[in-house]
């Protein structure tokens, strides 16, 4: 067991080292020059030369490399070429924007996926079953960039229960968080219908049943928790996704996560932030994958790894 | 007589299906008896395990009791609420099920896998539910059950998770038990362990078992009453005794006659032929008509009777009825051909494999370094002469899969040679094996399985033929499809259809005209009947003997079935635990086995005949790991008669004349005072 989180661990490493190094390359695999695509081609040569070394872009590249690394180790991202502020206080400025967000949206897509896919599931082919489906069929179709817009004009506008944009306090959270739920939820409750379908055809059901226990008893203890598995893994990549940042739905409520960051990096041509943003967001799929993995773990004894 | 303590009076189950509605078990009555074992006997699809899930009501989706009535005490069971019907669930009528693999919630402590019922049923609580779930372990015979309480099913064998879900059973104090095919996916070793258990708590416990089985030898065994089911309907009943002293309906007899034994050597099987009507049927005579050898007039028209025969038996048929055409009594059968094997004496083999071994490297610690083998195939020794067949027995486990996948070269041997024809097929390149892979095929054990279902039929059978560049246009090969499938005994036109469409003994069939569509000259047999009922089993049988026959194969001949070795094999060589311990020609290794192994194993097959009455020689606990096993002879933990030296030495080989050979100190002459 003890091994088994150890050698997972050990192998999460090695992806963010070599996700490093990747992001370290990205600068030197933008096309052309990176000084004149940040400066344009008319710069004079004493600026170009300025940011050269701002970069570090005069070194060899392994010392280059060296440099990175070793700002890396001491939380040393470099300086915003717009703002002049580290790389590191900026994503540190934006980072518990995104990550309340994504967590308020995981929320909102549990809170709405479990009951659905579980009421679907066992009412196969009932109208619960149909409603839960077209629920998810309509969200699945819905583009963030409409339902945001769409809840904001009913709840902000028309009825002026909620903030329109931004962060006004945690009544800001909610239309965010719906409108990422939401879409969330729609794949994830065809996922716990599925998966509970699955189980609930499995022998070790037909067991319980036969041991006189109740539907509810039946569906939760024996259910749920062997369905969990698929589920989980979905959770895992939705949860990835929203920790790097939901870019449209960030813009659309002008939320100062991530994803904005990102946005605006891009647009200013501040490659140290942005460098950072990528790194933060390849960590955060590196971090949610090695806890799903180690979720598997915990919910299925078969998966523990070195268990006699 | 004792008394009824449920009754089964008119049962009709149907499911609906894409197909229209299906008859499944169609007006079906019987008693079960206090204390006592009615046994339900039938093949696949004849409503028998329908039956028991309509006792229970917990039928799978689509299907529903369409009439009759289930008395338990006289109460109706189908008229109870949802609610009473629970109590009556585990309470009253306990199951247990086929496939202990899937039948346990692997997530789920075994401790509280048992508790559940203990909670639902006896309102245990706390340490007085521990206490309780550990005796129950300890009833159904769990060595060390305080530590089996906080396992997890995975890391108990299969027998250990059949003895389990028999505790689980037995949690809520029930009457009834119901056992549907309780020993199916079973090793006859384990088989046996699980069939006195059973025996043992209807002893003790005074309870009534309904036995659901496919087996000839577990009613025997079991049984104090037997109903053969065929069609959705019962045929026959009777007591025991009586029932296998004379067989009464003409299926009933045929089953008897499918069965491969040695006595029927000489000759084919009985198989029965055709198929089982479609339930979506509506019967005006009797179901068995199209099949029944001994069918007359009424039979079609007419649906029979209940008659009895006398006090201890009843049958549904009308040769009890009316007077029947006179036949000669027995069941005749086509001319047997001559006995197989004849031609292969004397020749040099076609195959031979010396010292194979097959090790799959174990792997463990942070940087996954190999720590250690599993020797899954250890070291054996085999001759296969053209046109023989040899037999490699052994429980589930034992390598016997893997030796046959390794003498192909699907597996690539850790050590060892095996030479075909006299050339060493362990060194070759891939390309270099291709040839080869012409002369060498293989008849998988699961005919659902080893077919692509978006292939047709005549593309199966061509593929090997077209790898291997045989025939020159796509008409000839065509022609030998269905000369193939002719050869198979189906009909050429199936060919442009898919596997779904067909049974599991025509599935087979298909495999096996798959395999020879490329002139092989040995064709290793994994289990290939042991998916299939015995009715099914006999045609295959007598179709693999029919080809050695017609086209001098060689088979090597992977199975667990005692019984169909002595059929079908000229020479047998048993296995456990990756080695051979004990090899000679068929006849003599059946009459006198030699490795108390083999006695066990042969001593464990439940014997079609209530009247033989066979001192079952039963081993304690699993086979061991192949990872780590035991030291010295592999068999000794387990061995009724180990000595010290069993401890330390691998026993050699020892040749007991005729060519039978048997690794055992007690034969090596090392042997001293047995130990216990």
């Amino acid at each position: 067991m003890i091994h088994g989180v150890l050698s997972r661990l050990l192998s999460a490493m090695v992806v963010v080292a070599g996700v490093s190094v990747l992001v370290f390359l990205l600068i030197h695999l933008v096309p052309g020059d990176p000084v004149e695509v940040m400066l344009g081609e008319g710069a004079r040569p004493a600026d170009r030369a300025e940011l050269e070394r701002a970069l570090g872009l005069h070194q060899p590249l392994a010392m280059q490399l060296t440099d990175y690394f070793s700002g890396l180790v001491r939380g040393d991202l470099g300086e915003s070429l717009h703002s002049r502020q580290a790389v590191a206080e900026v994503i540190a400025g934006r980072l518990p924007a995104t990550v309340v967000l994504a967590l308020a949206a995981l929320a909102v897509a549990l809170v709405l996926a479990v009951p659905l896919g579980l009421i679907a599931a066992v009412r196969p082919d009932s109208p619960w079953d149909s409603g839960a489906m077209t629920f998810s069929m309509v969200g699945v179709s819905i583009p963030n960039f409409v339902l945001g817009p769409l809840l904001i004009l009913l709840f902000s506008v028309h009825l002026g229960w909620l903030p329109v944009s931004g962060w006004e306090g945690p009544a800001s959270l909610v239309l965010p968080a719906v409108t990422l739920g939401t879409a969330m939820a729609a794949i994830l409750s065809r996922m716990v219908r599925s998966a509970l379908l699955d189980v609930l055809g499995e022998d070790y059901i037909r067991t319980a049943r036969a041991k006189g226990l109740d539907e509810l008893t039946i569906v939760v203890r024996h259910g749920l928790r062997n369905a969990a598995l698929p589920v989980i893994t979905v959770v895992g990549l939705q949860l990835g996704t929203l920790l790097g940042g939901a870019v449209i739905t960030e813009t659309v409520f002008a939320w100062p996560g991530i994803g904005q960051l990102t946005v605006e990096a891009i647009q200013r041509r501040d490659y140290p932030v942005l460098q950072g943003c990528i790194l933060v967001i390849s960590l955060a799929y590196v971090v949610i994958n090695t806890l799903t993995d180690l979720a598997y773990g915990v919910l299925d004894p078969r998966v523990r790894i070195g268990v006699s | 007589m004792t008394d009824v303590l449920l009754r089964v009076e008119g049962l009709r189950t149907v499911l609906d299906t894409a197909d229209g509605e299906v008859r499944a078990v169609d007006g079906v009555d019987f008693d079960l008896r206090r204390g006592r074992t009615f046994a339900i006997l039938g093949e696949s699809g004849c409503g028998k395990s329908m039956t028991a899930f309509s006792l229970l009501r917990l039928l799978p989706p689509g299907g529903r009791v369409a009439a009759g009535r289930v008395l338990l005490d006289g109460v109706d069971l189908l008229r109870l609420s949802e609610k009473a019907m629970r109590r009556v669930r585990g309470g009253r009528i306990a199951m247990i099920f086929q496939e202990p693999q899937t039948a346990l919630n692997p997530v789920m402590r075994v401790g509280d896998q048992i508790g559940e019922g203990l909670v639902r049923h006896r309102g245990l609580r706390g340490r007085a539910l521990r206490a309780e779930a550990r005796e129950l372990l300890v009833q159904v015979g769990i060595p060390d059950p305080d530590r089996r309480l906080d396992a997890y099913p995975h890391q108990l064998s299969g027998g250990m998770k059949q003895r389990v879900i028999v505790a689980m059973a037995l949690a809520g104090r029930p009457d009834i038990l119901i056992a549907d095919e309780p020993t199916t996916a079973l090793d006859v070793t384990i088989q046996a362990q699980v069939l006195a258990l059973l025996r043992r708590l209807q002893e003790e416990l005074g309870m009534t078992i309904l036995l659901i089985t496919h087996d000839l030898g577990v009613v025997a065994e079991m049984a104090h009453e037997v109903g053969v089911m065929y069609a959705g309907e019962l045929v026959e009943t009777g007591e025991r005794d009586a029932f296998f002293a004379h067989p009464r309906h003409p299926y009933a007899r045929r089953l008897f006659a499918a069965l491969p034994d040695a006595a029927k050597k000489a000759g084919r099987l009985v198989s029965i032929p055709g198929m089982v009507p479609p339930l979506t049927r509506r019967f005006t005579g009797c179901r068995f008509t199209e099949r029944c050898d001994r069918a007359f007039a009424p039979c079609a028209g007419e649906i029979p009777a209940w008659t009895p025969v006398d006090d201890r038996q009843a049958v549904r048929c009308h040769l009890y009825t009316a007077t029947p055409p006179a036949v000669a009594e027995g069941i005749a059968e086509p001319a047997p051909p001559p006995p197989a094997g004849a031609i292969a004496d004397a020749k040099g083999p076609l195959l031979e494999v010396r010292d194979l071994g097959v090790h799959f490297p174990v792997r463990s610690g942070l940087l996954r370094r190999v720590s250690g083998a599993i020797r899954a195939v250890d070291g054996i020794d085999l001759r296969i002469p053209e046109g023989h067949t040899l037999a490699l027995v052994g429980e589930s486990g034992c390598g016997k899969t893997t030796a046959g996948k390794a003498l192909l070269q699907l597996i690539r041997p850790t050590r060892g040679s095996v030479r075909f024809e006299g050339t060493e097929l362990t060194t070759l390149e891939r390309a270099a094996l291709r040839p080869y892979r012409r002369a060498l095929q293989i008849i998988f054990q699961d005919p659902y399985a080893s077919m692509n279902p978006r292939m047709r039929v005549d593309r199966i059978v061509e593929e090997g033929m077209r790898s291997q560049g045989l025939g020159n246009t796509p008409g000839e090969r065509q022609d030998r499809v269905d000369r193939l499938l002719e050869q198979v005994g189906m009909d050429p036109a199936v060919k442009h259809r898919y596997p779904h469409e067909f049974s599991g003994g025509q599935r087979q069939r298909i495999c096996i005209a798959r395999a020879l569509a490329v002139s092989p000259r040995l064709v290793v047999c994994d289990e290939p009947t042991s998916a299939l009922d015995v009715s099914v089993q006999a045609q295959i049988l007598n179709l693999l003997r029919a080809l050695q026959d017609e086209l001098g194969l060689a088979y090597l001949f992977i199975t667990h079935n005692m019984s169909v070795v002595e059929y079908l094999a000229h020479e047998v060589a048993v296995m456990y635990l990756g080695r051979i311990v004990e090899f000679g020609p068929t006849e003599r290794v059946m009459a006198a086995p030699a490795h108390p192994y083999t006695r066990a194993l042969l001593s464990a097959v439940p014997v079609p005949d209530p009247r033989a009455r066979r001192d079952v020689i039963r081993l304690g606990g699993d086979p061991p790991s192949p990872h780590s096993p035991p030291a010295g002879c592999h068999f000794h933990p387990r061995c009724p008669e180990a000595m010290a030296v069993c401890r330390t030495v691998y026993p050699e080989a020892v040749e007991r004349g005729d060519g039978h050979r048997v690794a055992c100190h007690l034969y090596t002459g090392q042997g001293d005072t047995p130990s216990r």
